[in-house]
């Protein structure tokens, strides 16, 4: 498992790291942890020239309290994220499904950035930054622009950033203290990815579920906001079986994938009943 | 069984850490691709995509002329190249088609090497495979074991697609036992194909000095490798040197003579420097042999009251493409033990060896013993649904009691102890079994969507591979003794050299602690030394848990030598009789005057210096010893596990799990857990988690671990062992453990998802038991139940 040649530059600041892939054009590509960069590398699946590593950039770490948001620095690791005790408190959904993660070694140096940028639709991060409603900051030559998640992911691995963009950071909308969360996770080992996982979020009020979203993880080639679900659950009564009812169209117009894991009818079966099982958790019942 | 009557067992049974595994887990030593030799160069394999094709060019031109690239070589450069040896023809007409190291003509399976490349760096080397260009002719692959015989189905070899039929001598009149029976039942049992990973890929540097090879390799068997390329390879034995340096895992895998090593020797011939290679794992996963993969028809017989009556087992097994090492030989171990712990009147076998366009299988953590105690312990219980009677009691109604022993079994073994009684109250009682059974009881009357199950293993297996005699008698091509020897240093420290070469057992540790005993000398000055053929130049090296109870008894009979000789020099320093000399815990003293006495180092140096010798003695304490055992030695236990199966989803979670092993003594009970943990974790695996899937072009798919999937600590559950001890026949009282948790495990596990299932109508799942096989299997029988078809059988979906 050997990739082939590249060459390798590491840029102290944003603005160095922003003209040096510019520089190396569409052959060049940013390298964060490695974790899902690394494995395409060595299986001669990718071919750059260039690798840009922003491990040495400052910025792009840590998490930023905005008031009724958080930037977190796309270079902060799923180790730090699962860690963070702002994050902890005003969106706990992303750091449980942080800690979901493959493995220890895995989470000290993937980062939240990469995973992001990767847009692979089995990664964890990807339906969660869905269902928190959150947006993208990426910076390129010509300067800053925020992206939507909902917008981000285009198709399998390829989102909306320009190959001279770097994703520097996410802002995350703080949830505020009514809302409850679950990432239901289904995979095979610890260490395995999602055949199927759902992001979801409830705010709960007078025994029923005011508001729910939902994201879901490899049910598609990108990540898949359940709406349909969103809908019967919001004003449903919070029980296991009103929610149950609601996770009923959580497989609704998705294309999951076909693998070793999994046929496509059995990750939509598994996606109704963790839909069912996450908006329960989430809404505490 | 206890050690001998003058050594107290000071170190026999003590739970030491072990002296290898700073460097071992630290990788400060010399795994093989730690190794850089001046001039060294690296090799890179070109692979066949195709599962079977006729090669019509290979192109290395391009290749070649690559900056930093030495040399390529296709099979035509290599000439005559020899066939990869297969030790154990089990029939007389047995097919073994050639093998050579270096496909010449065809390509019979995905990753077959059909050229190699040698460059100065092992990325170039890498990139210069891309370069090579062969054309392929593609032919029809052969996957499906149950086709291949079928008439009209592509060829692996010109011979056709049966490698042998082998058929066990029955024991007892079959028929009359099927016949007369109350109830026969019949079952079809899949053992799926797995892929063993070991922590360290294969690894090998082959390096000239004039007419004279070393040959280092991550290899379980350099003794063996060595013959094998003499033998097999026109390199005189004794211009060889094969050295495994410290091996990271094997389980099988690395006992084995690979095209690689064999071509890293021509190689480096060839260009005249020393080479290296390192697998990947994904090569790894494509190329290094494969376990299992068998279909198991297991028919048993028995009247209303349980007794067994007979029991008959068809198996198809799947050699891959080419037989290796002792790839025909490992389902027919599996012929002695289907009969496991059990008593019958009659016992029929039955094997066809099946060439497929596959990677070849071979010897796996277990080697036919697991496939073996698979069905017998599946069909244990399937029997007891029939008679409706408790799994447990009729397996007790069959076994072999404990004053029966010992006990020649209708497969024509003796087993020389055990007690099943003992192990399996002993696991009942850490399971909580009543309970549990009462509260599966209640969760079924219930219906609860999650569903316990209980499974069982009351499993044997004959290992301490093995008496020459006997399996000389079975047509496998060397023997089953094991050298040791005691060099006695003037400093009185001790060097033991064994040929029994540890791949992560622990033996340095072990071995110490044998000799301390033995020898009465502390465990700290002994140096344990293996794995190099210069420095241990005999021995048969290590598979089926043969360490210690055959090399373990070598030592044994070195250390009495030397305590022989010992006394001989002793009586003459004391001027007394040799008679009245005896020695107790590292003295030579007179008996009735213990006062008088030399240590065992005086001795040593006495000796070293050798002035006062008696006449005609050579100034040498040093001793060695062969041992050949007798029989096999035959671990037995009881494992039991219990099982939460969501219905909804089909996932499955161990709950818990006991394992009561009977494994004779204990010369280090931290080692035994290490070997139990990790078996059981490998039976789990195959229950779980593990399987090699083809494609229906003959593509591996599982060529990484995000496909095939091995299960971590984080997915097992904290096991609950325990032992029981019955006496084992040899000195040291000790049996083989290195394959007994994998051989029990996998039936423990799926039976208790089938018990877990059963109410529901489900009568097997097929291994591997993925959460997507569970629920299909449930989806299955629910809508047969639903259309009125109650008591449907389902096998699972097959993903
Ligand atoms: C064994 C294993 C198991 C795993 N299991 C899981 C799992 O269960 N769930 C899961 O979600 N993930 C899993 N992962 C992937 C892991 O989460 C990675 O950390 C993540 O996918 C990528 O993050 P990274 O920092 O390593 O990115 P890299 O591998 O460095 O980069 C990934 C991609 O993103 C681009 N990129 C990275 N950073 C930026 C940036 N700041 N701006 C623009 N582009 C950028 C790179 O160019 C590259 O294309 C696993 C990985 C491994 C090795």
């Amino acid at each position: 498992m050997i990739p082939a040649k590249f060459d390798y530059v590491k840029p102290g600041s944003l603005d160095e790291a922003v003209r040096a892939l510019a520089d190396g054009g569409e052959d060049a590509k940013i390298i964060a942890g490695g974790q899902s960069l690394l494995p395409l590398l060595r299986l001669r699946l990718s071919y750059p020239d260039l690798l840009v590593d922003v491990g040495g950039i400052d910025e792009l770490r840590g998490v930023i309290d905005h008031g009724d948001s958080l930037v977190i620095g796309a270079r902060t690791t799923h180790y730090q994220v699962v860690h963070d005790p702002l994050i902890g408190e005003h969106c706990g959904l992303l750091a449980q499904a942080a800690g979901t993660v493959a493995d220890p070694a895995v989470r000290h140096r993937g980062t939240l950035g990469g995973s992001l940028a990767h847009g692979d639709p089995a990664g964890d991060l990807p339906a969660v930054a869905v269902a928190l409603g959150a947006t993208l900051i990426a910076r390129g030559p010509g300067g800053e622009r925020e992206i939507a998640a909902g917008d981000f992911f285009v198709d399998y691995l390829t989102t909306a950033l320009e190959p001279s963009e770097i994703l520097t950071g996410v802002r995350v909308p703080k949830l505020g203290g009514d809302w409850g969360y679950r990432y239901e996770k289904f995979h095979r080992t610890a260490q395995a990815w999602a055949i199927v996982g759902v992001a979801a979020l409830a705010r709960r009020s007078n025994g029923h579920v005011a508001e729910a979203r939902v994201g879901l993880t490899n049910m598609g080639s990108v990540p898949v906001r359940a709406s349909a679900v969103e809908a019967a659950a919001a004003g449903a009564e919070a029980t296991r079986d009103a929610l149950n009812a609601a996770a009923a169209s959580a497989a609704d117009g998705t294309e999951p994938p076909a693998d070793l894991h999994g046929a496509p009818d059995y990750r939509r079966h598994l996606a109704r009943v963790l839909t069912g099982r996450a908006l329960a958790a989430a809404a505490g019942v | 069984m206890t050690a001998t009557a003058e050594s107290p067992a000071a170190e026999l049974g003590r739970a030491r850490t072990r002296k290898e595994d700073a460097r071992l887990v630290t990788g400060q030593t010399t795994w093989t691709d730690n190794l850089v030799l001046p001039g060294m160069l690296h090799m890179a394999f070109v692979r066949s995509p195709y599962a079977h094709a006729r090669i019509t060019g290979v192109d290395l031109s391009a290749a070649k002329q690559m900056p930093g690239v030495v040399a390529a070589f296709s099979a035509d450069d290599f000439g005559e190249q020899g066939s990869l040896p297969c030790g154990w023809p089990v029939t007389p007409d047995i097919v073994i088609p050639h093998h050579p190291p270096m496909a010449t003509g065809e390509v019979r399976y995905v990753g077959e090497a059909v050229a190699v490349v040698v460059a100065r760096d092992r990325y170039t080397a890498a990139d210069a495979v891309g370069s090579v260009d062969v054309s392929y002719e593609p032919l029809g692959p052969v996957l499906d074991m149950k086709t291949a015989l079928d008439e009209g189905t592509p060829k692996v070899h010109e011979t056709g697609n049966l490698s042998y039929d082998f058929v066990f001598p029955t024991s007892g009149d079959i028929d009359a036992a099927f016949s007369g029976a109350d109830v026969v039942v019949e079952r079809e049992y899949r053992q799926q194909r797995l892929i063993p990973c070991a922590m360290e890929p294969r690894a090998v540097v082959a390096s000239w000095t004039g007419d004279d090879v070393t040959l280092w390799s991550a290899t379980q068997i350099p003794h063996v490798l060595r013959f094998a390329i003499a033998a097999f390879f026109g390199i005189p034995e004794q211009s060889i040197r094969v050295i495994a340096p410290d091996v990271g895992g094997g389980f099988g895998s690395k006992l084995q003579v690979t095209a690689e090593e064999v071509l890293a020797v021509l190689v480096s011939r060839m260009v005249g420097k020393p080479v290296k290679w390192n697998e990947s794992r994904s090569e790894g996963n494509m190329t290094v042999h494969h376990g299992r993969d068998q279909w198991q028809r297991i028919a048993i017989a028995a009247d209303r009251d349980g007794r067994i009556r007979g029991l008959k087992v068809d198996l198809l097994a799947d050699m891959g493409a080419y037989l290796m090492l002792v790839t025909p030989g490992v389902p027919i171990l599996g012929a002695f033990m289907y009969n496991s712990i059990y008593k019958m009147d009659a016992y029929a076998f039955r094997c066809k060896g099946i060439f497929t366009t596959k990677m070849p299988t071979d010897a796996y953590r277990g080697a036919g013993r697991p496939e073996a105690t698979f069905a017998i312990e599946r069909i244990m219980d399937e029997l007891a649904v029939e008679l409706g009677m408790e799994p447990l009691e009729l397996r007790e109604r069959n076994w072999i009691k404990h004053e029966e022993f010992p006990y020649a079994t209708i497969s024509g073994l003796t087993y020389d102890s055990g007690n099943y009684e003992a192990a399996t109250a002993r696991a009942k009682e850490l399971f909580g079994y009543d309970a549990l059974r009462a509260e599966q009881a209640e969760r079924n009357a219930r219906n609860d969507t999650v569903r316990l199950g209980i499974g069982i293993s009351t499993f044997t297996e004959m290992c301490g591979l093995a008496p020459s005699r006997v399996v000389g008698s079975l047509g496998y091509a060397v023997g089953g003794w094991e050298h040791a020897s005691i060099r006695m240093l003037p400093t009185g420290k001790v060097e033991v050299v064994t040929g029994s070469s540890a791949h992560g057992q622990g033996h340095e540790t072990a071995w110490s602690q044998i000799v301390a005993d033995q020898l009465g000398v502390p465990f700290e000055d002994i140096k344990v030394l293996h794995g190099d053929t210069q420095v241990s130049p005999k021995g048969l090296d290590t598979y089926g848990s043969r360490s210690l109870v055959v090399g373990g008894m070598a030592l044994v009979g070195a250390c009495d030598k030397v305590i022989e000789k010992g006394k001989r020099v002793a009586a003459h320093m004391m001027e007394a009789s040799e008679n009245d000399v005896e020695f107790v815990a590292g003295r030579f003293q007179v008996r009735g005057d213990p006062e008088q006495g030399r240590s065992i180092q005086e001795v040593s140096l006495a000796t070293f210096a050798a002035h006062n010798l008696p006449d005609g003695m050579e100034p040498s304490l040093d001793s060695e010893a062969t041992y050949d055992p007798h029989n096999f030695s035959f671990p037995h236990g009881t494992h039991l596990c219990a099982t939460e199966v969501d219905t909804e989803t089909g996932m499955v979670t161990i709950r818990s799990y006991v394992a009561v092993d009977d494994i004779g003594k204990v010369v280090n009970p931290l080692i035994v857990e290490g070997q139990v943990h990790g078996g059981i974790a490998q039976g789990i695996g195959q229950a779980l988690y593990e399987e090699a899937v083809y494609d229906e072009a003959g593509n591996l798919l599982t060529t990484t671990l995000a496909d095939y999937l091995l299960p971590s600590a984080a997915d097992l559950p904290s096991y609950v062992t325990d032992r029981t001890e019955s006496p084992a026949d040899n000195r040291l009282g000790v049996k083989g453990v290195g394959e007994a948790g994998t051989i029990a495990s996998t039936p423990a596990v799926v039976n208790s998802i089938v018990d877990a299932l059963r109410p529901l109508g489900i009568r097997d799942i097929t291994m591997p038991c993925t959460p997507e096989r569970v629920w299909r299997a449930i989806d299955t029988a629910r809508a047969s139940a639903a259309s009125g078809n109650g008591g449907a059988s389902s096998n699972g979906g097959a993903a």
